[in-house]
């Protein structure tokens, strides 16, 4: 690892198992960080709470979308059968609210899709093809049985020789110094 | 394993005793190999069977519907039935993505992602049938409400448009969910792999997936919204399917059983499809260890609670002919039975209600060869139940002067030939290109993935056996 001018992403740790990794995790947190990320091959159940993560806006998101979904499925069917072309068709009612179930539920269902397929990889800064941790060789565990915690350099806490001491303490079994270049 | 006091100990879903590494291991390592020889054999047979697809296909548009053994009471023919079944084979990746992890069924990790890409699949070879159908397919955008010089719309009220916006929508949906699931095995596929291609083709598809909590925060909250929202609309295709028949007012199709009965058959041929395939894949692949004889086993129980059902629709059926005292209605049931088509009923019968009953039988529900026959079979049967259900109702309804019989053209049978290869030509590139398994999920699943694991002083690795 050379430690010329390159400008410091973040300081990597990596941990044993996922118990030591939530343990560290909730340090980090307590230690006031903010600018951090825990990452591993799997989502850890219990690591939300011990980040102090709030609740994902996921949620609202697909809500808005499964809106427009049913008020557009629904206005899409009556401003067509009755407004643009009124067709009478075997005498049946024009507007014929039973009739457009189907289609409005499959829009409704068909756009909040749209929402959370999309919302989540908005909220999560994807699609994102350079990021300063593919630069190191052990992260590539991180997919595989590795399980890591990463300190950004632009957190308000953030001391090069502190911040790795601090790791360490947590139970890091490797540390390592992670450049933008 | 665990030997924690205090806590029920499990018995782990998955064999082998397998770490985190093992399991990344087993499934990355497939695509990565030479592509072996089965494979571009079966790949070749796939191709040309779908190239006969296109050639019959092309055939039928240059000359009209008139090649198909279609006639004048029977509309309908092995399009609709073609249709209906590979629609209906479809239904089981959802389910098993969807609805078992609603049910916090942790065994689904071992076959989501294999069912999911089934279900894609099968839907595809189910579009087509419709779509060429219509008979002018160079209009079929009349089926979109999209403004035009006529002013025209589609008829809101037709199933038949019902049917495209439901399986629109589940095509759709069924393909984000897939590709939700797949971005960490992308992940790991772009972390494994050596050529430089390869890497920069996974790492495309793989968004810069990272693994970090923040992300699996929100993946995990999309996850579980795709996973609710994927639970009506498979319950809603099936229906909107049935009230294709169910809607009109041709006895033996007019009957309100319909939707939960075609929902259950859906299941029914679903899983014995993702069986059929499973029971293959695992033993080429050498994925034993998580395709287990107790997911086998699991899969048949669903197998022999929806076979069960199906029978019970068959027989409900009947009865309310009978109670609703209407003559038609009386003799459509009657006529499926003993009539012309009897054949085709008594294939139904026997392969649907009278063959998955061996699964009550513990030996036979985890006997691979038992399951492997028994799911070709409710394939088999599945396949006529529709036939039966499409073609006598219409070949015979009302006026004896307008009864006809209906049998297939070389067309009807070489084109759902051709739509085995364009399944398999897919699903061979799948198996071949992609994590067949879902190795973060699978992850999840394994006891060392929870924190209590590490109580007292387990470790990951001491659980490897290599």
């Amino acid at each position: 690892m050379s430690t010329t001018n390159k400008k410091l992403h973040c300081i990597l740790a990596e941990f044993e198992n996922p118990a030591v990794l939530i343990k560290a995790a909730e340090k980090t947190n307590k230690a006031g960080y903010k600018k951090y990320d825990a990452y591993s091959p799997f989502p850890i159940h219990g690591m939300d709470d011990a980040m102090g993560l709030k609740e994902s806006k996921l949620g609202w998101i697909v809500l808005f979308h499964a809106l427009i979904g049913f008020s557009g499925g629904l206005a899409l069917q009556i401003y067509t059968q009755v407004i643009a072309y009124p067709l009478n068709i075997s005498g049946k009612p024009l507007l014929n609210l039973p009739n457009f179930v189907p289609v409005t539920f499959e829009l409704t269902i068909l756009l909040a899709a749209f929402g959370t397929f999309f919302g989540m990889f908005f909220l999560n800064n994807l699609p994102k093809f350079y990021n300063p941790l593919f630069n190191s060789e052990r992260f590539e565990k991180v997919t595989d049985d590795g399980f890591f915690i990463g300190i950004e350099a632009e957190d308000g806490l953030f001391s090069e020789e502190k911040t790795a001491k601090f790791l360490e303490d947590a139970g890091a079994v490797y540390i390592e110094k992670v450049y933008e270049d | 394993m665990s030997q924690t006091t205090g806590q029920v100990t499990e018995q782990p879903l998955f064999d082998g005793n397998h770490s985190f590494g093992s399991i990344t291991r087993l499934i990355s390592d497939i695509p990565q190999q030479e592509t072996p020889k089965w494979w571009y054999i079966a790949f070749g047979i796939s191709n040309l069977l779908m190239g006969l697809l296109i050639a019959m296909l092309v055939y039928l548009i240059w000359e009209g519907t008139g090649v198909w053994g279609l006639n004048n009471p029977v509309g309908w023919g092995w399009a609709i039935v073609n249709f209906v079944w590979w629609v209906g084979i479809g239904h089981a990746g959802t389910l098993i993505s969807a609805i078992l992890f609603l049910f916090r069924q942790g065994w689904r990790t071992a076959i989501n992602r294999f069912a999911e890409a089934m279900t894609i699949f099968a839907v595809m070879c189910a579009g087509i049938f419709p779509a060429v159908h219509v008979g002018r397919i160079w209009v079929i955008y009349y089926v979109f409400p999209l403004p035009n010089s006529m002013q025209m719309w589609p008829n809101f009220s037709s199933p038949l448009l019902w049917d495209v916006f439901a399986v629109g929508t589940y095509f759709t949906v069924s393909t984000l969910f897939w590709f939700v699931g797949l971005v960490p095995d992308l992940a790991t596929m772009r972390d494994k792999v050596k050529g430089k291609l390869a890497k920069s083709l996974y790492g495309f598809f793989a968004l810069g997936w990272t693994g970090g909590n923040r992300s699996w925060q929100n993946y995990e909250k999309a996850y579980m919204l795709l996973a609710g929202l994927a639970t009506p609309l498979v319950l809603s295709v099936h229906t909107i399917v049935s009230f294709d028949f169910a809607v009109s007012v041709i006895p033996g199709w007019h009957t309100t059983i319909f939707p939960p009965y075609f929902v259950a058959g859906a299941i029914f041929s679903g899983f014995a499809m993702v069986m059929t395939l499973m029971l293959i894949a695992r033993k080429i692949y050498g994925l034993e260890d998580i395709m287990n004889i107790k997911v086998i086993e699991k899969m048949n129980i669903i197998i022999l609670v929806t076979g069960w059902m199906v029978g019970f629709a068959y027989i409900m059926e009947f009865f309310i002919a009978w109670y609703s005292g209407v003559e038609y209605e009386k003799f459509a049931f009657i006529n499926r039975a003993f009539g012309p088509y009897a054949w085709a009923y008594w294939i139904m019968m026997t392969c649907n209600v009278i063959t998955p009953n061996f699964f009550w039988f513990k030996r036979f529900r985890t006997s691979i060869t038992m399951s492997f026959i028994l799911s070709i079979i409710v394939n088999i049967g599945m396949w006529f139940e529709r036939f039966v259900i499409t073609v006598t109702s219409l070949a015979q309804d009302f006026v004896p002067a307008a009864w006809g019989y209906y049998s297939p053209t070389w067309v009807d049978i070489l084109t759902y030939v051709g739509t085995f290869g364009l399944f398999f030509t897919f699903f061979l590139l799948f198996l071949r290109f992609l994590p067949m398994v879902a190795i973060a999920e699978v992850k999840m699943e394994l006891p060392q993935a929870k924190v209590e694991y590490y109580a007292n002083g387990n470790s990951d690795k001491d659980s490897a056996n290599n």
